[in-house]
């Protein structure tokens, strides 16, 4: 390791223009002529629209345009799609209900958007918008999962009898039925998962430029893929042939999963842009957000774990009711699926498990994947289970774990995955080392007698990250490949740029990525620029999600390097007369091994552009471009433990320990990996402890639409967390990385709440575990 | 409409605008000082926080027309062109942002709260005075080590200039 | 927020006179909760009476006992105030409670009171404290002033110019924060006085800042944390919503109560 090479904990290189207000979000985006849009929203959770009057609101002042979704369709602009094929148990596809970017006969949800208004200000746009007239015809509405499912509640989209969009299952039934039948314990219990809004603190914004004379759009767009955005609005939404269609998502103020997708905004924006004839913009305000941004979670489930006289897992049995929202999201259909399901086996070998799933519209946002996506849903099902089950078995936590751990190599589950490396005894041995939880007991005491009620819980998480090989994913419907690529770009002085289809929106991938050239290339990381963002500037790519960046964004970035490398030997052979299998790199110098013959880097890189002296046949040139399509998942694992100490009084729980133990395989920058981790937990904690989307169940009202109402985690709800690594490097892609991205928020939710039942002494808590609900837990059990 | 002069970042401007013009829209669009953020409506997320009369104050709730006449500095007026703020420096060092987002408001916030409190900053102190401040990213963990590091940085400056 | 048109007031009498002249407009202090409001379009005055540049609103004056807080004071002042920390530290600490400190840097004393949100913390000591609100034309009892929820005795166009009160032997306040937006889920100030004991209660009440007979009762007969422990708070005449049900309220009451008694030492 160098001292800015793989390893090494760099500082930031982007952190300059963050750190001095220079960074360049889209709401900071601003072009000759640019007017401002409002989108006219439904204040109804379900609603026929008899008509729209807009003629009083075209008379306001700073007007330039009010645009429906009748004008919209006639100008041929498609409905949104979900681009997850899933099948039900029956063989039928899911049911896809119409989503029109503008609705204009029904509208499913409040904050469904019916208008866009474009005016010269965003307050003279906003006065517009409240004076359009919309004749709704109010319907009944539900916003629940399982009351969606019944007999007697509103039918939401004619294409989905019942509300019903899928009933899907994985695994074996019947074996696992057996295997529980024949169990000797069977713990039952029932998960409630909570429904969540990402909340990045940017909130999403668009600014759509058409330009007639090259007849060519250009949009500005807070996304994570900026590539696949193109793609969709050209292949699907029509708005333009991607040749003339430029997508920038530049600085990008956090996503967490709500920027992959594309949302009416983007669409109407370049749309409108055209028929208005200039640039428009619209930055969503926080009750925006809420009402539109696509919510994460939102699952009911019943579990069934059968245990033999051993102790040992024989069967687990899923039953999940998986709420999407009043539409279906780009990648809605694939997370209570495949991204869900599919870990269930957790960090454990469990020979029978059949889930099934049923997917369900209601008259509520979108649901879509939100950091884990899925995975903290699986976690947290089995985490909960396995806990309850230790104390219905009488045995403590870790041994009822230790008892069921995978200990070899590759693993395959009953559930599609194949773990390829692991090792789950390294991090709960040091994560109860780390916790003391020997000591725990003494702890306890102490705070009993200062008349708290303290608790620990661990939870040992795995997930499937570096999304995903193509050709599987594609077998299991997706519509896309989640292979990533990059170009390394040697100048003729020897700087590079790399230009990755990753996006980084707070990952940090400018120090990253550059540390991984530097390592290679021995040259300085500030010689090294990362492009990414600009559809314009860089090749296809597939952005950020699933915690790929590393172990699929690099990978594709090594295969990049190794072309470079092997064309600069080639380069240093000819220009040290060696034969270049001789030549070495070293601190940015090419060596013929065994001598003292050198030359520089930079030197090549000229060599290569001058092209006065190339080997026979060689083409001009330093640049090489690289698709990697990664062969397996990757797959992270950890051990996390929490200590919390209840107040009796009041339910607050305060956190007074948090120690978590991960598996990432081999890590890059081991500070940027404990920044992932810590904003990781901090969303994991407020899951477990705060925050919870509610609606009201009979209007379909957002009750919680502000920072009023929907509890952020704030800096004294949280403790310093204590991290340490376990790697067992990735046998799966070049460069041993597994993805840190989202552990924290999968691993950390039933830490908390195992930690919080057992010092109040209860299995039955549900999340977020607010105070009202510890102290009503802790009535109910005097 | 009314006329609005105030002093920002040390030059005095004067701008045109609306009565209802909020100062964070002011700085914003009028001034072309985009590093002042807007990340809710409710006064509570913090990414407005500017400096208004020597005080951390919301930019997001104030008019322009009340700041009117006052000295405001904004996260680009903290340090000199190409310097940083020993709090930004901190802030860089310990890795206390990510997206970026929130950071202007957690910047100026620590700024304030090192001023107001002498040098006198434990953990807790740090995490009970970034209540107005909302991080997505960081969990904060790195923004408080950043903080007291950058106030153990500025006391040792103070004590080495006494 | 809707259009509205700014003034400057330079005095109290010029700010009464600019209100007087504009029949939907407003006061304007520190704007922490009207400005909100307002970007919510929930609130549209027409006009805007800015109080915040009138010296005469400003400052905290103590004269032995007496303490006199100017209503343009924010609570930062307030609770950085070392004077009036050696006569009364339950106000300082309670003033250090509200918002963050940046919301404590524009709001104010004034504002508050004449807001009246059911869940703002300076109307519990106002109750509490016994104090006198004082306005541009009279005084008022606390007692008088806080009618109900977003309620005050202010007549159109009255002005809160300052608040007196005389300091207690004793006070504490003690509060349990909403953990959405830290208003008062429930915040309980309790002050022994030489006339008896004063309990306000704020956050829970179903009409907004109320005070507590029992306790003050049992606080008067016995000045004791555990003296709340006998006494009946009823869930009925309390707030309800996602965050805390009347029973869960009528619980902080008294649990808050029990530690303002300890805060107040």
């Amino acid at each position: 390791m160098g001292v800015e090479g793989i390893g090494a904990r760099v500082t930031r290189k982007e952190d300059k223009r963050f750190l001095t207000g220079k960074g360049r979000y889209t709401d900071d985006m601003s072009v000759p002529g640019m007017k401002h849009a409002c989108f006219v929203r439904s204040p109804y959770a379900h609603a026929r629209i008899r008509g729209m009057d807009t003629t009083a609101a075209r008379e306001m002042p700073g007007v330039i345009g009010i645009l429906d979704g009748r004008q919209l369709q006639a100008d041929g602009i498609g409905n949104l799609i979900c681009g997850w094929m899933i099948h039900s148990k029956d063989g039928s596809p899911m049911k896809m209900g119409a989503w029109r970017p503008l609705a204009y006969e029904t509208v499913r949800y409040v904050g469904d958007a019916v208008a866009i208004v474009v005016a010269d200000t965003y307050a003279e746009a906003r006065d517009a918008a409240e004076a359009v007239t919309v004749d709704y015809e109010e319907l009944p509405a539900v916003t629940e999962a399982v009351s969606a499912l019944q007999a007697e509640a509103p039918q939401i989209h004619p294409e989905a009898p019942g509300n019903l969009i899928f009933d899907w299952q994985i695994g074996d039934p019947e074996a696992t039925d057996r295997a529980i039948a024949s169990a000797a314990h069977v713990t039952e219990i029932k998960i409630h998962n909570n429904r969540l809004s990402p909340n990045p603190m940017e909130p999403r914004s668009t600014l759509g430029i058409y330009d007639a004379a090259e007849e060519h759009y250009t949009c500005y767009t807070t996304s994570q893929n900026p590539h696949v955005a193109r793609l969709v609005m050209s292949a699907f939404y029509n708005v333009a042939p991607e040749n003339k269609l430029r997508v920038i998502a530049p600085d990008v103020g956090g996503g967490f999963g709500s920027k992959i997708y594309i949302y009416p905004e983007e669409i109407v924006c370049l749309w409108a842009s055209k028929k208005t004839g200039v640039p428009v913009k619209w930055t969503s305000d926080r009750t925006e957000a809420f009402l539109t941004d696509a919510h994460g979670r939102d699952h009911v489930s019943t579990v069934k774990m059968g245990f033999d006289a051993d102790h040992r897992i024989v069967g687990l049995k899923v039953d999940t009711i998986a709420n999407l929202g009043a539409y279906m999201s780009l990648f809605s259909s694939a997370v209570p699926t495949y991204l869900y399901a599919t870990l269930l086996s957790g960090q454990y070998a469990i020979p029978a498990i059949h889930a099934n799933v049923r997917t369900v519209y209601t008259n509520t946002v979108p649901v879509d994947a939100y950091r884990g996506a899925g995975r903290p849903e699986a976690t947290y099902l089995l985490e909960r289970t396995m806990e309850t089950a230790a104390r219905e078995l009488g045995l403590s936590p870790a041994e009822l774990r230790r008892k069921n751990f995978i200990r070899s190599f590759p693993y395959q589950t009953p559930v599609i995955m194949n773990y390829d490396a692991g090792d789950y005894e390294a991090s709960l041995s040091a994560a109860m080392q780390a916790a003391d939880w020997d000591g725990f007991p003494a702890r306890k005491a102490e705070a009993a007698e200062r008349g708290k009620k303290r608790g620990i819980g661990m939870s040992c998480y795995i997930e499937a990250c570096g999304i995903a090989p193509s050709a599987a994913v594609g077998s299991l419907g997706a519509g896309v490949g989640l292979w990533e690529s990059a170009e390394v770009r040697v100048n003729a002085v020897g700087t590079i740029e790399v230009l990755t289809g990753s996006h980084s929106h707070g990952q940090g991938h400018e120090t990253t990525f550059a540390q991984l050239v530097a390592e290679r290339l021995g040259v300085p990381i500030d010689s090294v620029n990362i492009v990414h963002g600009d559809t314009d500037k860089v090749q296809m790519g597939m952005g950020t999600y699933g915690s790929r960046s590393g172990a699929v964004g690099m990978s594709a970035v090594v295969k990049a390097l190794d072309k470079v490398e092997a064309k600069a030997k080639k380069i240093a052979a000819h220009m040290m007369e060696a034969d270049e299998n001789d030549i070495v790199i070293e601190n940015g110098e090419l060596k013929v091994a065994g001598t003292d013959k050198t030359v520089p880097w930079f030197q090549v890189a000229l060599s290569a552009y001058t092209a006065h002296n190339l080997p026979a046949g060689m083409e001009p040139g330093l640049k090489e471009t690289a698709f990697y399509d990664p062969a397996n998942f990757t797959f992270p694992a950890g051990c996390y433990i929490a200590e919390v100490e209840v107040d009796p009084e009041t339910g607050k729980t305060q956190i007074v320990q948090f120690v978590a133990a991960d598996d990432f395989g081999n890590i890059i920058n081991p500070m940027i990996v404990e920044g992932q981790v810590h904003g990781g937990l901090a969303q994991g904690i407020g899951q477990a402890l705060l925050e919870e989307v509610r609606y009201d169940p009979e209007s379909g009202q957002l009750l919680t639409a502000s920072y009023m109402d929907y509890a952020m985690p704030r800096a004294d709800d949280l403790p310093s967390f204590d991290l340490s690594h376990q790697n067992t490097p990735c046998p799966s892609n070049p460069l041993g990385i597994k993805g840190c991205g989202e552990a924290g928020a999968i691993g950390s939710p039933p830490a908390l709440i195992n930690a919080i039942t057992d010092a109040i002494g209860t299995n039955d808590l549900t999340m977020p575990a607010t105070p009202m609900k510890v102290w009503l837990a802790m009535q109910a059990n005097h | 409409m009314a006329k609005v002069t105030l002093t920002v970042n040390g030059r005095r401007v004067s701008e045109d605008c609306d009565d209802r013009m909020l100062l964070v829209h002011f700085i914003r669009d009028k001034l072309g000082l985009t590093g002042t953020h807007v990340g809710c409506d409710t006064t509570q997320c913090g990414t407005c926080v500017v400096h208004m009369d020597g005080r951390s104050v919301k930019s997001c709730s104030v008019l322009a027309v009340q700041a009117a006449g006052s000295d405001v500095t904004t996260i680009e007026g903290l340090a000199a062109q190409g310097d940083l703020h020993p709090v930004q420096a901190a802030f860089k060092e310990h890795h206390g942002l990510q997206c970026g987002f929130c950071t202007p408001g957690m910047v100026m916030t620590a700024v304030d709260m090192i001023h107001r409190h002498g040098g006198q900053l434990d953990e807790a102190t740090v995490r009970h005075e970034l209540e107005g401040n909302i991080c997505r990213c960081t969990g904060y963990h790195n923004i408080v080590k950043a903080v007291l590091a950058a106030n153990a940085d500025m006391q040792a400056g103070r004590e080495a200039a006494e | 927020m809707y259009a509205t048109s700014y003034h400057r007031a330079s005095s109290v009498e010029d700010a009464v006179k600019l209100r007087g002249e504009h029949e939907e407009g407003r006061y304007l202090s520190g704007g922490m909760t009207l400005i909100a409001t307002m970007k919510q379009r929930l609130a549209a005055p027409s006009d805007l009476i800015d109080l915040r540049h009138i010296p005469d609103l400003k400052g905290v004056s103590v004269d032995g006992r007496n303490v006199r807080i100017g209503a343009g004071t924010p609570h930062a002042d307030v609770a950085g105030s070392s004077m009036l920390r050696s006569v009364c530290p339950a106000i300082c600490a309670l003033a250090g409670m509200i918002g963050d400190p940046h919301v404590r840097h524009m709001g104010t004393i004034g504002g508050s009171i004449a807001n009246n949100d059911p869940a703002a913390d300076y109307p519990a000591a106002m109750l509490g404290l016994g104090a006198t609100i004082i306005t541009d034309r009279r005084w008022l009892a606390a007692d008088d002033f806080f009618t109900g929820m977003f309620e005050t005795a202010l007549e159109e166009g009255e002005m809160v110019t300052a608040v007196t009160f005389e300091a207690p032997e004793k006070a504490g306040y003690a509060k349990f924060a909403n953990p959405a937006s830290r208003y008062a889920l429930t915040g309980v100030f309790v002050a022994k006085r030489g006339d008896g004991v004063r309990v306000a209660v704020t956050g829970a009440g179903a009409d907004g800042v109320f005070r507590h007979a029992g306790m003050e009762a049992a606080l008067a007969e016995t000045w004791s944390p555990d003296s709340v422990a006998g006494t009946e708070v009823a869930p009925a005449d309390l707030l309800s919503d996602m965050h805390a049900s009347p029973d869960y309220r009528a619980n902080l009451v008294k649990v808050m109560a029990k530690r303002a008694v300890m805060a107040a030492g």
